[in-house]
């Protein structure tokens, strides 16, 4: 039995008759031969998630990610389609998954007035358990909070909210954890801890769901969905997009970085090219152009200290080649 | 009077011994640097690293504990309402109200800091063309994807052409086409002789700018251009060049 299964599930905020869609799964649907007002179309998205794993929902702001996890998290009902979580209905079962499930939502939801010890306390005891109980499972996280126990969660600093929303999400000890976009805003230092916490947890035989706007945390999941605009670009571990990618990618430099954008981008034989840090990552649609044919063409152009490499693309290359079809 | 500023600097941004102290705490500890006209200044550092407190003085929405600074020719500390007068200012959580239509706002922000009604008309068709917006004037900006707000939220910001424009985190969570999209309208920007002030959580934008500061534990600890800093650091990017500095942390607040 997979932790989370999810079948055809499709969400429209929009009410049928509007002929307006917002949400998840209207394109699939249409795909399909369905159309938005069949009662029970078939299409909408689906996807598994095995026990143990750290599957990765990756896709901008408004693609959708929240909906799932409020569907699986049983906050929100989907229009159609069907999941499951630990093998509960999220719609019948939905008392009994509450109690299996850890959810960190978006936003911070603790209470601002408790202090940290007091939020922990909370959670545990609505729970019907205690701190002690479970203490072996957010140690780690909670020791680094632990000086600041008598503070107000309001008080804290952006990263030790961030500790604390994850402590009293794992207090109940839960099969599977629901993390709606825990790195956001949060520094590159703080986030490589974050994933570290994660990996932890992972070994525990915790079942991880969770959603980021950063493309390069791909690789920490061991499968990911790429999401937009309410649907799946494509679902398989990093490794496999990664090989997938359709074109050769290369890495161009020179001392005119703008002009260089320009010129590669009227070049007829680049698919697209994107500034990617202090270099540009270029697709090339025709295999017979080389690096030192395309070194040649640069130069004529004026460019002074060219540098090009092949590279491996990554996952924001990737996304980006499926966004443009 | 305004012109004659500009003339006689090219010095858009001057921070001067800038500490900011909350009680005991000291946010910001003595910081000291300079942006120049047309150049785009990154301002890295950790959550809780100094930052928001930095870029509050500098719009002069809060008044530095000592130090002095200078914002488009305009003392931090008793010409405030001038500062902001001069500046735009676009973060990530405010920008637009999202029940006025696109027109409504861009009106809305081009009142408030004084221009004329003729100046927002002719102004108005000029950014729909250019933003290719035309379509969009009279929606509601709540009824717009993240990325064509957000790519208007930067263009009112800077539509009474201010000498320097702040941007907090202006492309978080947005698509990765959209935020280099958002990029080639910052260096539209500084061609037209805009200053931009930016703080970014992806390193990839900070290799997008002239120069980089990275602050840690409210002091500045490296300025230079991201070409410099990562010889200076043996760094192949400024993700190391940041995983580095911003490790020394000792502040336990974060």
């Amino acid at each position: 039995m997979n932790a989370i299964e999810v079948k055809n599930i499709s969400k429209n905020y929009f009410p049928k008759e509007s002929g307006k869609f917002v949400g998840i799964g209207e394109r699939s649907i249409l795909q399909n031969g369905s159309n938005l007002n069949s009662p029970l179309g078939v299409g909408g998205i689906s996807f598994d998630v095995k026990r143990g794993e750290i599957f990765g929902l990756i896709g901008p702001d408004g693609a959708g990610k929240t909906t799932i996890f409020r569907i699986l998290t049983t906050l929100l009902l989907p229009d159609q389609g069907t999941a499951s979580v630990d093998g509960f209905d999220v719609v019948a079962d939905y008392k009994e998954i509450r109690n299996r499930v850890g959810y960190m939502p978006g936003r911070f939801s603790l209470y601002q007035d408790l202090t940290v010890e007091e939020n922990l306390n909370f959670f545990a005891t609505v729970f019907n358990t205690t701190i002690e109980e479970n203490y072996e499972l957010v140690k780690d996280i909670y020791q680094q909070i632990e000086p600041f126990k008598k503070r107000r969660a309001g008080k804290l600093s952006g990263g030790m909210k961030q500790k604390l929303a994850l402590c009293c999400a794992l207090i109940h000890k839960p099969s599977v954890l629901f993390l709606d976009e825990p790195t956001t805003g949060v520094d590159p230092v703080s986030r490589k801890e974050f994933w570290g916490m994660l990996k932890k947890l992972k070994e525990q035989g915790i079942t991880i769901l969770v959603s980021t706007p950063y493309m390069d945390e791909a690789s920490q999941c061991d499968r990911i969905a790429l999401i937009q605009n309410g649907e799946f670009l494509k679902i398989d571990t990093p490794d496999t997009i990664i090989e997938q990618y359709r074109n050769k990618l290369w890495a161009v430099k020179s001392d005119s970085m703008y002009k260089l954008l320009t010129d590669l981008r009227a070049n007829e034989q680049t698919k697209n090219c994107f500034a990617f840090g202090d270099k540009h990552h270029v697709s090339i649609d025709n295999i017979q152009l080389t690096i030192s044919g395309l070194k040649e063409l640069l130069e004529k152009k004026g460019h002074l200290n060219i540098d090009i490499k092949e590279i491996e693309p990554t996952i924001e290359d990737c996304f980006m080649q499926l966004i443009q079809g | 009077m305004d012109d004659k500023i500009q003339q006689n600097t090219t010095k858009v941004i001057t921070a001067e011994n800038l500490t900011k102290k909350f009680g005991h705490f000291t946010a910001v500890d003595n910081i000291s640097f300079e942006v120049e006209r047309g150049e785009i200044f990154g301002f890295l550092g950790a959550n809780g690293a100094g930052k928001t407190t930095a870029m509050r003085m500098l719009c002069g929405l809060s008044i530095p504990t000592s130090g002095t600074g200078l914002v488009a020719g305009y003392d931090i500390e008793n010409q405030t309402e001038l500062v902001k007068k001069s500046i735009g200012y676009m973060s990530q959580k405010f920008s637009l109200y999202d029940d006025l239509k696109v027109w409504e706002n861009i009106e809305l922000f081009g009142g408030i800091y004084g221009m004329k009604d003729k100046e927002i008309k002719v102004k108005t068709d000029e950014l729909m063309k250019v933003l290719n917006f035309e379509n969009e004037r009279d929606k509601l900006v709540g009824s717009l994807p993240l990325g064509f707000k957000q790519k208007l939220a930067f263009s009112v910001s800077i539509f009474h052409t201010p000498r320097v424009v702040f941007l907090d985190e202006p492309t978080g969570g947005v698509d990765p086409i959209t935020r280099r999209q958002f990029w080639e309208l910052i260096y539209d920007a500084t061609s037209k002789g805009i200053t931009v002030f930016v703080t970014t959580h992806y390193m990839d934008e900070a290799e997008y700018c002239d120069r980089v500061s990275i602050m840690v534990d409210g002091r500045i600890e490296a300025l230079d251009s991201p070409k410099n800093l990562k010889k200076q650091f043996h760094a192949n990017s400024m993700d190391e060049v940041f995983q580095q500095l911003a490790r020394k942390s000792t502040r336990l607040a974060d």
